[in-house]
């Protein structure tokens, strides 16, 4: 793994020299050629991933994010502001559009693509004034019967004075109790980091999917190694042992599917991870759709009642 | 493995020291942890695990709160046999679990259960933060969700005493989905008109103030508690300053409108004991 991780760099480290000369179409094949190599190499190495090499594509900068799928894939967007209470959180986008022929609710948690944007969005760490205007949508889209459609990447729910004066554990809280019952299909996804209940937050839903290439956890690895043992620096040995990736979640039934992501990452192809998404979106709400109310919330009950492990036979 | 734990399980649960029982040290005489004066321990007990001379509060074990909160002898504990087990084949949970349970003496995090309060029928919910930080884990989750669905299937209101750390970190994603299944058994109960009120004492951070915790119809606290998202070290990292005096305390909230009241613990029987009468339905 680590062998081909190191030619993929080098490659692209060539393609990046090539790609600076002037151009000749010797230069281009050449180019063309590298990028045949790189993504045979990628393809290879993608089965190889270990948790930490998806933590690590989870989060890189240039991933795509909720922005752009608003962008590529809602049409007649048009975005709503604000809780009506406190302000409007830039962490979380949220508001109307059309995916294929279904109107939707669309809420997401949006990271940024440069430190600019990341900063403005607040590194897609939600304050309480989010989640409220989250629910708010929410409850907007049950009056109007319009299934809700939620994107999480956030590494989790903001942690600082504000956030806790407002009530970040009430806000979380009510939109897990709301979004238990609310009488919409919802449709919700990891397409980058699902860091805990500020991931949650927005997760309560008949169908839970994630990226090939993204990680779903009660904390970040960086979290709960500093928990357990005192020391964020073995970060990628918690990753290693807190089953946080897609295919360790779908074997556990916490979520649907997996939405295949193109080779190397989202980033590589962004509007080939668009479409897959989109695909898969659609899907799931025509079948939804076709659900009476009624069956709808009792499904999402006991798809939230089964998750535990435990053990009570009578000693 | 599951087999040493339970093995485990069962020798530790014969031994049942009182002062243990209680949340209390040993000793005649200890000193209290803010004051530094000494306190005869008989007076302690007592006073609730308050300190007779600055008020401090000890942490209560859960069968202390149910004694001085419900009738005496009506308590009927739910789901008393229920054990975690390691999900994740996390590294050491199955030992660090043996270990608790022999130092509490109780087998979770929580303890749930029917009981009168001045002759008026509820169902409670004691957290024990002596246990695994009170962590919730996949046991803590379904034990408050069984209670809970008792209650709504019985017409009865729901009392939950908070304490706890958080989500329990070996059990991974497990954890995090108990926060969605106790909400979601919340909103049921809550969609049959019944009463839920839970009491947050120290510490209440984390997973559980993100969900359970506050969505009491009525959220009374402890004094001095404790009671915040993320936790106070958590915090000063992030924002690389030190926090205010009394920031995330229960006195704190209740000033920012996130808690109905604080309620000394001499007092919260009665106080409870009230608000069941006052939401009994006409002619009952």
């Amino acid at each position: 793994m680590e062998d081909i991780r190191e030619r993929i760099d080098a490659l692209g480290e060539a393609i990046n020299q090539l790609s600076q000369l002037n151009e000749t179409p010797e230069i281009a094949n050449e180019i063309t050629r590298l990028k045949a190599v790189v993504y045979k190499l990628e393809k290879k190495a993608g089965t190889l991933y270990d948790p930490w090499d998806k933590v690590k594509i989870a989060r890189k900068i240039e991933r795509p994010r909720a922005q752009f799928y608003i962008n590529s894939i809602v049409t007649d967007f048009v975005e709503l502001h604000g809780d009506r209470a406190f302000k409007d959180d830039k962490a979380i986008i949220g508001g109307i559009g059309k995916i294929d022929g279904h109107t939707v609710t669309i809420i997401v948690q949006n990271k940024g693509n440069t430190a600019k944007e990341n900063i403005e969005r607040n590194f897609g760490m939600p304050h309480p004034e989010g989640y409220r205007k989250a629910l708010r949508l929410m409850k907007q889209a049950e009056k109007f019967s319009r299934p809700v459609v939620c994107l999480i990447d956030t590494p989790g729910a903001y942690c600082g004075i504000g956030a806790e004066e407002r009530g970040q554990g009430e806000a979380i809280a009510r939109n897990l109790l709301e979004m238990a019952r609310l009488k919409v299909p919802i449709v919700s996804g990891i397409i980058g980091e699902g860091g805990s209940g500020g991931a949650l937050a927005l997760g309560v839903a008949d169908r839970v999917f994630m990226q090939a290439n993204t990680t779903y956890s009660i904390l970040s690895p960086e979290g709960f190694a500093s928990i357990l043992w005192k020391d964020s620096n073995r970060a990628k040995e918690a990753a290693g042992i807190m089953k946080i990736t897609a295919r360790d979640l779908l074997e556990y039934g916490i979520i649907d599917d997996i939405v295949e992501e193109p080779v190397g990452g989202a980033h590589k192809e962004p509007l080939q991870a668009a479409n897959a998404l989109k695909e898969y979106i659609v899907s799931q709400l025509n079948e939804l759709t076709q659900k009476d109310v009624h069956t709808l919330v009792e499904d999402r009950y006991e798809r939230f009642r089964q998750y535990g492990a435990f053990y009570e036979e009578e000693l | 493995m599951l087999n040493d734990l339970i093995k485990g399980a069962k020798k530790y649960a014969t031994t049942n020291p009182a002062a243990k029982k209680a949340g209390i040290p040993e000793g005649m005489y200890l000193q209290c942890p803010k004051c530094k004066k000494s306190i005869y321990k008989v007076d302690l007990k007592a006073q609730l695990g308050v300190c007779p001379h600055c008020s401090y509060y000890y942490p209560l074990s859960p069968r202390a709160r149910i004694f001085a909160i419900v009738d005496k002898g009506s308590f009927n504990e739910l789901d008393k046999e229920m054990m975690s087990v390691n999900p994740l084949d996390f590294p050491d949970y199955e030992k660090k679990l043996v270990n608790y349970i022999d130092k509490t003496d109780q087998k979770e995090a929580v303890i749930t259960g029917t009981a009168l309060i001045d002759g008026q029928e509820t169902v409670i919910g004691v957290m024990d933060s002596r246990f695994m930080m009170g962590s919730m884990g996949s046991v803590v989750g379904e034990k408050l969700t069984r209670a809970i669905e008792y209650a709504t299937s019985k017409k009865l209101p729901v009392i939950i005493f908070t304490a706890s750390g958080g989500a329990r970190m070996q059990e991974g994603i497990f954890s995090l989905m108990q926060m969605a299944k106790t909400s979601a058994a919340l909103a049921r109960h809550d969609e049959n008109g019944l009463l839920y009120i839970s009491v947050l004492t120290d510490p209440t951070t984390g997973g559980v103030t993100a969900s359970f915790a506050m969505l009491g119809d009525i959220i009374l606290a402890e004094p001095g508690a404790l009671i915040g998202f993320a936790g106070p070290r958590v915090i000063e990292q992030t924002i690389k300053q030190k926090l205010p005096e009394g920031f995330q305390r229960a006195e704190f909230l209740l000033d920012h409108g996130m808690i109905d009241a604080i309620v000394k613990r001499p007092d919260m029987r009665e106080t409870l004991a009230c608000l069941l009468k006052l939401h009994q339905k006409e002619g009952k």
